[in-house]
């Protein structure tokens, strides 16, 4: 017990002293992770706003399928990654197997179908009460698809915070696809994994309050900082 | 006189069932109505027919003599001639100037236009003092000053209101009247009332419409169909004894 609680307190202090090796694991994980949200939210919140506001043909089979691939294990997303990048697959000529950028692919299929999910549900919730409303008041498609979308932004913050949560936790796609080189590739669960295999139990569980203290602060910018701007509204 | 609505053969079916059946009416252009009858006479349904929220399934609608098209690139410059108060008002994200400010912003007009226009109408419903308040923190009738305010802020040339002081207390109830008085008094519009309040059809409207069963029962001045109602159920309903 007090090997692990020495073990914890060298990590924190490691973090805390700017350890390089420590800080380009923590950097590198952030930069896959948002880079992975971003493109999810550039492509989750226009399909989620979509399905939330409008009934077409075959709708209902487009939710159970994102709704399936939200609970999508993260190895099946890496192993469909690793064989479009491998050598002999369609984007081979990439190069980009064990590289972040793989890493960053593998997770945007991972992330993108939960913030369209959760958009869509948030979305769907506001078009009953504000749709006729906006209508009313002259709104064009565009615009009635803009207001109904941002009435739905707390939810749609849930969405990229819990993409988020998803994506830095994330340890299977990215150790497959990024294959955990020192330096290169190595992010803050790899290392955990990598740990733990060496018996550094002590180490790896330091490594994970690290973890869960950058998503705490992460999630905190989001939710006290972010949200209540968003909430304020436009101003005229 | 010239007609803001004239309707034949309007029919609005849902899941087989007729919930609104008109066999002939126009609305005056300038003037006031008032629509009464008890809940689930096809009031609601025929406000959101005028104001392009409901396509009928059958029948001709004509706006100012041109037929009213429910979808298409002309829809929306219609819809932009006319608004409407809900009963239960939609309050967007953001402080009480954005909200009254949004249609004039949707219709694309000029920041500095808009700043006069929103003051003037927040003065009208006397609520200039919370104009950078949140809409989300408005009590009931506040809420429904605001949508008021949002709804003849863009002067349009119908005024649509659904139960614009269901549930209100004396007070609201006062300045929504005097709102609407006033800017019919300044524009000359076209206002169609649905209340429940007979005293309020009295002191607002030059018309009344009875519906009962989705169609028009009686329609005529104040004096006619609430003081000397010709239709038995008219009688029933404007003097209280009909029980629904």
């Amino acid at each position: 017990m007090e090997g692990m609680w020495n073990s914890i307190l060298d990590v924190l202090k490691l973090f805390l002293s700017g350890d390089q090796k420590l800080y380009e694991i923590i950097f590198l994980s952030l930069k896959v992770s948002f880079s992975a949200v971003l493109i999810g939210v550039l492509i989750g919140i226009p399909i989620g706003s979509f399905m939330g506001m409008v009934d077409f043909k075959g709708h209902k089979l487009m939710v159970i399928l994102i709704y399936t691939l939200m609970g999508m294990p993260p190895v099946l997303a890496g192993v469909a990654i690793y064989l479009l990048l491998s050598a002999n697959g369609p984007l081979g000529q990439w190069q980009l197997l064990f590289t972040p950028g793989a890493m960053i692919m593998a997770q945007v299929v991972l992330v993108t179908p939960i913030i369209a999910g959760l958009t869509m549900v948030a979305v769907r919730s506001r078009v009953k009460i504000f749709f006729e409303s906006a209508v009313s008041l002259g709104a064009n498609k565009v615009q009635i698809a803009w207001l109904i979308t941002r009435e739905a932004k707390n939810g749609i913050m849930a969405a990229v915070v819990t993409a988020f949560g998803r994506a830095i936790a994330e340890v299977g796609a990215v150790m497959l696809v990024g294959g955990n080189i020192e330096n290169y590739t190595r992010v803050m669960t790899t290392s955990i994994i990598l740990e733990t295999r060496k018996g550094n139990f002590d180490l790896a569980l330091g490594l994970g309050i690290v973890l869960l203290v950058i998503s705490f602060l992460i999630n905190g910018f989001l939710v006290a900082g972010v949200l209540p701007y968003l909430q304020r509204g436009e101003q005229v | 006189m010239e007609h803001a609505y004239s309707l034949k053969g309007v029919m609005v079916e849902k899941k087989d069932r007729e919930i609104l059946s008109i066999a002939e009416t126009n609305f005056a252009a300038g003037k006031r109505y008032a629509i009464i009858g008890p809940s689930g006479a096809g009031k609601t349904t025929l406000l959101r027919v005028l104001n392009l929220l409901q396509e009928p399934t059958r029948g001709q609608v004509l706006y100012y003599g041109q037929e009213l098209i429910y979808s298409g690139s002309n829809r929306l410059a219609i819809q932009r001639t006319m608004s409407m108060v809900f009963q239960k008002p939609a309050m967007f994200s953001g402080d009480v100037f954005y909200n009254v400010a949004l249609g004039l912003k949707l219709h694309g007009m000029a920041k500095k236009d808009i700043k006069g226009r929103v003051e003037e109408a927040l003065e009208v419903v006397r609520l200039s003092h919370l104009a950078k308040q949140s809409a989300l923190t408005l009590s009931g009738g506040e809420a429904q000053r605001v949508a008021l305010a949002r709804a003849l802020v863009t002067r349009p040339k119908i005024l649509l209101l659904d139960e614009p002081t269901a549930n209100l207390d004396p007070l609201n109830v006062a300045i929504i009247e005097e709102a609407i008085k006033s800017l019919h008094t300044d524009n000359k519009n076209t206002i169609i009332m649905i209340t429940h309040n007979l005293h309020q059809a009295k002191r607002l409207a030059e018309e009344v419409i009875y519906m009962n069963n989705g169609a028009i029962v009686e329609q005529g001045t104040v004096a006619e169909v609430l003081l000397n109602p010709k239709n038995k159920e008219t009688q029933l309903f404007v003097s209280g004894e009909m029980v629904y």
